[in-house]
């Protein structure tokens, strides 16, 4: 909990009934939120629940249909395309809003380079951002180039541009959805740095340990509409999730069906070595679910992509039912029932600008081929028994992907995925930003096709989900594997620490338990 | 993060756009033939229009494989030298065989052979340094665009190389002459269109076209081999240019080094007119067909009316480009 005094102070920037609507379709209700000098105030809800627009309109990006803005006191209209960062309102997006080319320094001063005699400054604006990063205790060179930073240093620096714009409000969409546990915890020690100078926060977040171990006050919404705004110390992890999907969520994740004993191994896994991973072994069961955890960078997907094939192999062996095999494009491990489902739906999984049934279909176009030319009714059977088992929702098949909700997008991947029908998929992060509903729904398809016994790996930094799920968890740490935790082992404490290396197992011993 | 809400008001304004984008190169089309028929009777008339048709025909054949191009997201800046140099060099097979073959359609065959053939190496070796070199397409076809180019000067040796007069005699019906009345070069290249939007879009090199251009990762990681797709744009892109050559031989007769300039800026303008986006992603030929018309009949028009002089022709042609991508621009989404 940061500072708690700022809560008797009047609020820096409030919203006032207000409602939103885009044409003729609602999407905010008469929402009232206030935000106090110092304080960290929390907006949490499932995908859809009006948010982002939210925060749109609190940082005069959109405009409210009805109900108003107040800052310090006054009734203000925000101008719109970020101008009111003049005003101390600083949003920082998801996607980090920054030149990948540029320097730190460049990066910090865009837009309002500090000049002498009409040329830049470039001495002047080096010294100040090395003074900024050092009030933030970020260790970024102001001469460093923003694409060779890491995504939490990216968004330093995006903090330090905001402070030295003497932001008032920060607006923080899913700050900590990129980071890693370490990370998160840096950029939390920043807020609270932050919060302790008077800086309001404002931030999304879909993790709610993280909201109740940051956020003074918690904004709930669902469906456009204000549930509540409550006191963090007067919530627990339950009840706040409750108020997002209003049911109760008790069986989250479905109960596991041990996999038999005496299950054939289908992926063996001796030795290997690729880029960013060293000497991994181990085996995949029929109809086991094995977990792959570690913090983000830990080299998980980096074993992924070199068993399918998607990146080059430089040592160890693989084996699929027991026959060594050697893929060196994609289209071969497809093709021998191996699939991998990557993290990144919007860079690598899904043409945002194409309709769902050609996305459905892309990877496996092969099998909607008559006489040469596509048979358009193939795939859009395809698509229709695609849409009736994962659930996926959109108003129509034609609207681009890149506008369906992000767990939409991600029922639409796993169904692109199931397309090819592996008999052994490698799910990578497969609820990342998401919201807790279609989590649960993914949860229940997972489980379901391990019962169908398909075989799954499931890689994800959600600790909660890799326990919940897995038969047995993997554990990697710096591009190696630190252990494989098998039934009452699996247990946070018990991964966190292969995971950050205060314990090893020499891994031979346990690969084939 | 949600994506939904803020989409709404995108979906029912993109009903609208969409529509202007569709209908967009054709309402523009039908504005040009009311003009043109407002301005001059004879607009209409069978001559008038077989000639826009035929003279259309070259660079409608190249925007077509540079349809392809463009739509997995690459670029052949070569094309109009590439022209040049097929140009010179089928003139030279055919002139050298008639001693050998004697004058004849043996001759012609040859060299219409020579033709698609050089395309196709011309077009492998682009996409080889493309796809496999890892150099950009806009460096390696701005490269090979001087090469040409200089290659017929030399072959020509600073000037013109001429087909045989018998020989050409024999060749000109290939341009002149056609079927029910109807030019050949209008033949081929209605074919042509007509093969190419099928391609587009109900094959699988067509969808992968699209989705390589939409974003070359995703393709990656959907098991699609993006080189061998790219690579095969420009093939086909090259043996187009063989195509429209082979066509433009018989025409004049002749090569030199200002034969087929500036061809790759037209058809990449007929290519971005027609709505094909110019970064990849999304390619259609028969807005491509419409655009290089257009093109062809913005010149015609200002041949046939004397308030405008018809040296403003590619002023004309620069506007309309603009105005075309103006109007496309509300596309533009994710």
């Amino acid at each position: 909990m940061s500072s708690a005094e700022g809560t008797l102070a009047p609020a820096v920037l409030s919203a006032n009934r207000i409602s939103k609507s885009f044409g003729e379709i609602p999407v905010l209700f008469s929402i009232d939120f206030d935000i106090k000098p110092g304080e960290v105030h929390a907006i949490i809800g499932e995908n859809g629940a009006g948010k982002s627009t939210l925060i749109k309109i609190l940082s005069g990006i959109e405009q409210p249909t009805s109900g108003s803005i107040t800052y310090d006191g006054e009734t203000v209209t925000l101008p719109p395309d970020g101008k009111a960062e003049a005003m101390g309102i600083v949003l920082i997006h998801q996607e980090l809003n920054l030149a990948e080319h540029l320097t730190a320094s460049e990066s910090i001063f865009l837009g309002r380079e500090i000049k002498r005699f009409g040329f830049l400054d470039l001495g002047a604006m080096r010294s100040k951002a090395a003074e900024l990063m050092d009030t933030l205790h970020v260790r970024v060179d102001p001469d460093d180039r923003i694409n060779t930073l890491s995504v939490a240093d990216k968004q330093m620096v995006e903090i330090a541009k905001a402070i030295s714009r003497d932001a008032r409000v920060l607006i923080m969409d899913e700050p900590t959805a990129v980071l890693s546990v370490a990370e998160t915890q840096t950029l939390f020690e920043q807020i609270r740095r932050l919060t302790a100078r008077g800086v309001a926060v404002i931030f999304i977040s879909h993790k709610l340990d993280e909201i109740m171990e940051l956020a003074d006050r918690v904004t709930v919404l669902r469906d456009g509409q204000l549930i509540a705004t409550v006191g963090t110390e007067a919530l627990t992890p339950d009840s706040i999730a409750q108020m997002m999907v209003g049911r109760e969520l008790s069986n989250l994740y479905p109960p596991k069906h041990e996999p038999d004993v005496d299950a054939p191994v289908v992926l063996g896994v001796r030795n290997l070595t690729a880029k960013g991973v060293r000497d991994i072994s181990f085996d995949l069961k029929r109809g086991e679910i094995l977990g792959f955890a570690g913090l983000i960078g830990s080299g998980r997907t980096a074993v992924a992509e070199a068993i399918v094939g998607l990146t080059h192999r430089t040592g160890g062996d693989i084996t699929l039912d027991g026959k060594p095999v050697n893929f060196t494009q994609v289209a071969q491990s497809v093709d021998a029932g191996l699939a991998y489902m990557t993290k990144d739906r919007k860079g690598k999984g899904l043409l945002l600008n194409m309709g769902l049934r050609p996305n459905l279909t892309l990877l496996t176009l092969k099998k909607h081929i008559k006489g040469g030319f596509l048979d358009g009714a193939s795939e859009d059977r395809a698509l229709e028994r695609a849409v009736r088992r994962f659930d996926i929702r959109a108003r129509d098949a034609s609207v681009a992907v890149g506008r369906l909700s992000g767990g939409n997008q991600q029922k639409l991947m796993l169904g692109k995925t199931m397309e090819s029908e592996p008999e052994i998929v490698i799910m990578d992060e497969p609820t990342r930003g998401i919201d807790v509903g279609t989590k649960q729904q993914i949860y229940h398809i997972i489980a379901a096709l391990a019962a169908e016994g398909k075989s799954i790996i499931l890689i994800s930094s959600e600790m909660q989900e890799v326990i919940g799920l897995s038969h047995r968890v993997v554990v990697m740490r710096e591009g190696r594997l630190t252990g494989v935790l098998e039934g009452a082992e699996i247990t946070e404490a018990e991964i966190m620490r292969y995971a950050a290396g205060i314990k090893q197992s020499g891994n031979d011993e346990r690969i084939s338990a | 993060m949600s994506v939904s809400a803020p989409d709404i008001p995108a979906k029912t304004k993109r009903g609208f756009r969409l529509d202007l984008k569709t209908v967009g190169p054709l309402l523009a089309l039908a504005l040009l033939v009311l003009l043109g028929i407002s301005l001059n009777e004879n607009f209409l008339s069978y001559n008038n229009l077989t000639n826009v048709l035929a003279r259309s025909s070259f660079i409608g054949i190249i925007a077509i494989g540079a349809t392809f191009v463009i739509t997995a997201g690459g670029l052949d800046l070569s094309v109009g030298s590439m022209a040049a140099v097929i140009a010179g060099v089928m003139i030279m097979v055919m002139n050298w065989l008639i001693p050998t073959m004697g004058i004849g359609w043996g001759v012609v065959l040859a060299g219409m052979a020579t033709g698609i053939l050089l395309g196709g190496v011309a077009g492998t070796f682009n996409g080889m340094m493309i796809t496999r070199g890892r150099i950009e397409a806009f460096i390696v076809t701005l490269g090979t665009m001087g090469i040409f180019r200089s290659l017929v000067t030399f072959l020509a040796n600073g000037g013109t190389l001429s087909l045989n007069f018998q020989v050409a005699d024999v060749y000109r019906p290939v341009y002149y002459d056609g079927l029910l009345g109807v030019p050949w070069p209008i033949i081929v290249f209605a074919l042509v269109a007509i093969a190419g939007e099928i391609t587009m879009r109900y094959t699988a090199f067509g969808r992968y076209c699209a989705a390589i251009g939409s974003n070359e990762q995703v393709a990656r990681y959907s098991s699609i081999n993006v080189d061998n797709v790219r690579l095969l744009t420009y093939i086909l892109q090259g043996v187009l240019v063989g195509v429209a050559v082979l066509l433009y031989v018989p025409r004049l007769g002749s090569a030199s080094s200002t034969t087929g300039v500036l061809w790759e800026l037209e058809a990449i303008a007929g290519v971005i007119i027609g709505g094909t986006t110019l970064k990849g992603g999304y390619g259609r030929i028969w807005g491509t067909v419409v655009g290089v018309v257009i093109l062809g009949l913005i010149g015609n028009i200002l041949n046939l009316q004397n308030l405008i002089s018809p040296y403003l022709n590619g002023a004309f042609q620069g506007v309309i480009i603009i105005l075309a991508v103006m109007l496309q621009r509300g596309r533009k989404n994710a």
